[in-house]
């Protein structure tokens, strides 16, 4: 399959915020130490609850009336974006014009915690809605995150959040991939963000379900695969990568990532919240034909497993229908272990996460695995410790979310020649 | 509330809606707008609901133009306060 260079969709530059790093370097770093990012949160109501909260600074590229009348979300987006464009070397106006830079950002929700404020402040003043803020439709219209980078950067191209539950961040990956391949746009800002934290219904809603993760320590609340997982741990986070046409990124000696050789998006069609393996297997089946590769190849899976007890079985499943005992160098991780689940941001910034071992070679782990489930066995599941392997190739990205949407991306090592 | 004590809480006001500006050098005459956009102008409007309790219908935004002008209009409904 040869491809030309303008068929090929390439990643010049990664801006991210994580519970534990707030660039890529320092969040990869975090994930081969060891390092989590879940801490105690006091939340209304609820009170004490597990969270991965963000430590970046938002007023690095927003004024101060910028973070007050947007959203969380919003900022989150804003730093990425900014990000981004430094670690891609790219300047807007110039290396891509305006009107053709697009903003695609995967989002599980937006506007609970936004409606939530509100609900809370008019509160105060008996229920009197006249009190309720002009600015709560700005910030809850869906497109909003996505629009707040435009607002910033003064970006004139098509923006619009993908509402995509948990697989969202992949979700905008290809949204980005295929809006480059469409000529809509030539620079794609794309990948997810999450503000879910700062709402308390998420919490109240997961523990509701018996599945919002407990720990008296924070760090090991999130743990995929242990045999004494609990549930989830509700993160917040972004990340937005750089995507490019290869010819375009040539064009002005970029430095490249990887190149999405193939993704795919299924629907369970089954059950609201429970997984479906079958479709998990076909979604991630369909993205190694796209790549153009076989099972075999795959150098890495980052899971989705989120460490409930039925969706990590689920996922463990599928993975086994797919992979088999015959990819003797197919490794998998999960990088929620460390930073809980990101939600809109989780498959983006799990991705991200992993794109540096194309060059150290290192397949960062699960952490938190005490006691394998034996329901969760997999040949080369990398526990606690980093495992350095002979070479990365090509990286499975998995996504799963509610309402049986399934997205899974497959990067590979850039090689000019395809 | 003295007409100090009012300034003072206009300025307040002003400083949480928009932090972007510098508002301790503002003179009594100077135009408030000049430094709040229609939005941030409704937000003063509703805070000063919010934390005083006073009513300014729309027909008297125009009282609110400079913090001069704001102190002649709210004194006599933050008197008692």
């Amino acid at each position: 399959m040869n491809k030309r260079d303008n068929e090929r969709i390439v990643i010049t530059g990664v801006g991210l915020t994580a519970p534990n790093g707030d660039t890529l370097d320092e969040f990869r770093r975090s994930l081969l130490e060891g390092k989590s990012g879940v801490c105690a949160v006091e939340r209304p109501y609820i009170g004490k609850v597990l969270a991965g909260v963000c430590d970046f600074d938002p007023c690095k590229y927003q004024s101060r009336k910028a973070i007050r009348i947007g959203t969380r979300a919003g900022s989150i987006a804003i730093y990425c974006a900014n990000e981004v464009l430094h670690s891609a070397n790219l300047e807007l106006g110039k290396d891509a014009p305006l009107e053709r830079t697009g903003v695609f950002l995967g989002i599980t929700e937006h506007g609970n915690v936004e409606t939530e404020k509100e609900i809370d402040e008019i509160r105060r003043y008996n229920d009197d809605t006249s009190y309720w803020s002009h600015y709560h439709n700005p910030r809850t219209v869906a497109n909003s995150p996505a629009g707040e980078v435009t607002v910033n950067l003064g970006i004139t191209g098509p923006h619009f959040t993908i509402g995509g539950a948990c697989a969202a961040g992949n979700l905008g990956l290809v949204t980005g991939v295929q809006q480059l391949l469409l000529g809509e746009v030539d620079l794609a800002l794309a990948g997810g963000v999450s503000e879910s934290p700062s709402s308390y219904g998420i919490f109240a809603a997961f523990n509701s379900q018996t599945a919002l993760a407990k720990n008296d320590e924070p760090e090991k609340a999130s743990r995929p695969f242990d045999r004494d997982r609990n549930g989830i741990v509700v993160s917040e986070g972004g990340a937005v990568f750089a995507l490019e046409r290869l010819d375009h990124a040539l064009a002005r000696n970029a430095a490249i990532y990887g190149e999405i050789t193939g993704y795919h998006y299924n629907s369970d069609a089954s059950d609201m919240v429970l997984p479906n393996s079958e479709r998990q297997a076909e979604c991630m089946a369909a993205a190694i034909r796209r790549a153009g590769l076989e099972p075999k190849d795959i150098s890495i899976v980052n899971t989705h497993a989120t460490g409930t007890k039925m969706g990590d079985i689920k996922e463990c499943e599928a993975l086994r229908k797919v992979f088999g005992d015959a990819c003797p160098n197919t490794y998998f991780n999960n990088t929620k272990s460390f930073i809980g689940h990101c939600m809109g941001a989780a498959a983006a910034l799990e991705l991200a996460g992993n794109l540096p071992a194309f060059e150290d070679k290192i397949v960062h782990p699960t952490i938190n695995v005490d006691n394998l489930d034996p329901a969760c066995e997999l040949p080369n599941l990398v526990c606690n410790t980093p495992r350095v392997v002979d070479r990365v190739d090509h990286i499975l990205n998995n996504s799963f979310g509610m309402m049986g949407i399934n997205c899974v991306v497959v990067v590979s090592r850039f090689r000019r020649n395809g | 509330m003295t007409r100090e004590e009012i300034g003072q809480a206009i300025i307040k006001i002003v400083s949480e809606v928009n932090p972007d500006e510098d508002w301790t050098a503002l003179t009594p005459e100077e135009s408030l707008r000049g430094k709040l956009e229609s939005m941030d102008f409704l937000d003063v409007i509703m805070e000063l609901r919010k934390q005083y309790g006073v009513e300014v219908p729309e027909k008297d935004y125009g009282q609110l133009a400079t913090l001069k002008s704001s102190i002649d209009y709210l004194e006599p409904k933050l008197a008692d306060k």
